[in-house]
């Protein structure tokens, strides 16, 4: 069942952090340190965004420290909501999470290992801070079109996407954070049969990520893929385009989204 | 009275019965000219100008969570003894006498009233911005009329008397309940950008003022 005639878009930029610091070059002449994801974060605050992802892709087992140190100081300076995932692997990892102010994480590799992990989650602290963050690659043949992959999308896992859509729903997440592994940094545009696979499969919020490369890719991921929000990250990153200005092309494109300037 | 109970940075007491991100409430509300702290301390909590019980959550672990810190009489008696008092999301819910999320957990019954599941063909949670509909003005919803802000949320209050405002989600849907010196947002002020922290501004006024006249 979707029902997403009555929900308004939302937009939202990404920001890969590895211990601490944003991984790809940030764009915006005035800032004065581009590499700090919290003060990237409170920009595209100011700017309109609707909500702000920040994938950890810290290795090293100092990570937690690190990490949970950037959720402290986006809490104090950002004032929409915020996602972090990457690496989080048990309830007391997501518990520190949200005490420092994090408003949603979201499970990937942990989750399809051990599904549980999200109900553990939704049980403890609500579905609403449950994202569960999927990987897929479009398989050649086979019994299912969509396979979910982990480790970055490296590592094959033979689970069917839609079907473990549905279960980790099931288990209580809140919301999906579904990539195309094929079309992440190809600029070439959303998966749009992947997402709106998704989108009917499951009745929570569904973000569409990767292949972003233009403000229509937007539009279509709303209205081909049907998604309720849409990621994206070098488009902002890099200057090409602001939040604002992707918010009034989806406006124009007759998608209902709060105006930025609101 | 503490020195933070002065006109200047109102003491607000934000309940901490240790659930989720409650810090970002406490931020916000610091950054809008409150000394707010995160507390159980029922000392603090006596003291405070205002008292805001935020919340993300279930209904029935946080009722559970509140009953074990003691804060839900401590919720009680701050909303019954006039200080300027605001619940948040949960929060708001936790204030009715039961919820269809957790049959059999009573409530804190501060508000009469069952809260249920937000009816219709829509997505659960409803998780998105929306706009609100003032419906009774209100001098904490000064500036907010068809403002943007943030809600997550899968139950809902019952529509009364008491609605200030709402916003539409397949029909209208409370999101905001003013009672005396309760309010109640089923948005996430602390979440809301600009509107969210001119409610917070708002309501830190209504504890500076109650502080003063005190």
């Amino acid at each position: 069942m979707s029902a997403n005639g009555s929900s308004n878009a939302r937009i939202i930029p990404c920001l890969d952090v590895d211990a601490g610091r944003v991984v790809k070059g940030v764009n915006f002449v005035d800032l004065t340190d581009a590499g700090d994801p919290v003060e990237l974060a409170a920009r595209y605050d100011q700017q309109g965004a609707d909500e702000v992802v920040f994938l950890d892709i810290t290795a090293s087992s100092d990570r937690r420290e690190t990490t949970v140190e950037l959720v402290h100081r986006t809490a104090e300076e950002v004032f929409i909501p915020f996602t972090i995932g990457g690496g989080i692997r048990t309830v007391d990892d997501a518990r520190r999470l949200l005490r420092a102010g994090a408003d949603k994480v979201s499970v990937n590799t942990a989750a399809v290992n051990r599904p549980e992990l999200v109900a553990e989650i939704a049980e403890e602290f609500g579905s609403q801070c449950a994202v569960a963050s999927i990987d897929a690659r479009r398989t050649s043949g086979g019994p299912f079109p969509f396979e979910v992959f982990t480790h970055g999308g490296r590592t094959p896992t033979g689970i069917d996407a839609i079907e473990y859509a549905m279960r980790v729903t099931d288990l209580g997440a809140g919301e999906i954070l579904l990539t195309s592994m094929d079309r992440d940094g190809t600029r070439g545009g959303f998966d749009l049969e992947l997402t709106k696979a998704v989108v009917d499969a499951v009745n929570v919020p569904v973000i569409a990520s990767g292949g972003v490369g233009t403000l229509d890719h937007l539009v279509e991921g709303v209205l081909e893929g049907r998604a309720d929000a849409v990621l994206a990250a070098s488009i902002f990153h890099f200057g090409e385009h602001t939040v604002a200005e992707a918010k009034a092309h989806m406006a124009a494109a007759g998608i209902p989204i709060r105006p930025a300037n609101a | 009275m503490s020195e933070g109970n002065g006109a200047g940075r109102p003491l607000i007491a934000v309940l901490d019965y240790g659930i989720g991100n409650l810090r970002s409430a406490q931020k916000s509300l610091e950054r809008m000219g409150a000394d707010a702290r995160l507390t159980a301390d029922s000392g603090v909590i006596a003291d405070a100008a205002g008292v805001v019980l935020p919340g993300v959550g279930a209904f029935g672990p946080c009722m559970a969570a509140l009953e074990e810190t003691g804060l839900d009489q401590q919720a009680r008696t701050a909303a019954a003894d006039g200080r300027p008092f605001l619940a948040i999301c949960i929060g708001l819910q936790l204030l009715y006498e039961g919820s269809e999320e957790a049959p059999g957990i009573a409530g804190l019954g501060i508000v009469p009233g069952i809260v249920r599941l937000l009816p219709g063909n829509v997505k659960r949670p409803q998780m998105q911005w929306n706009r609100l509909d003032v419906r009774t003005p209100d001098p904490m919803l000064e500036g907010l009329d068809n403002a943007w802000v943030y809600f997550v949320h899968s139950y809902v209050a019952p529509m009364a008397e008491n609605v200030a405002a709402v916003c539409d989600y397949g029909g209208p849907v409370a999101a905001v309940v003013a009672d005396g010196n309760v309010w109640a947002t089923q948005f996430h002020p602390e979440k809301s950008a600009r509107p969210g922290l001119r409610l917070l501004e708002n309501f830190v006024s209504q504890a500076r003022t109650a502080a003063a006249g005190g």
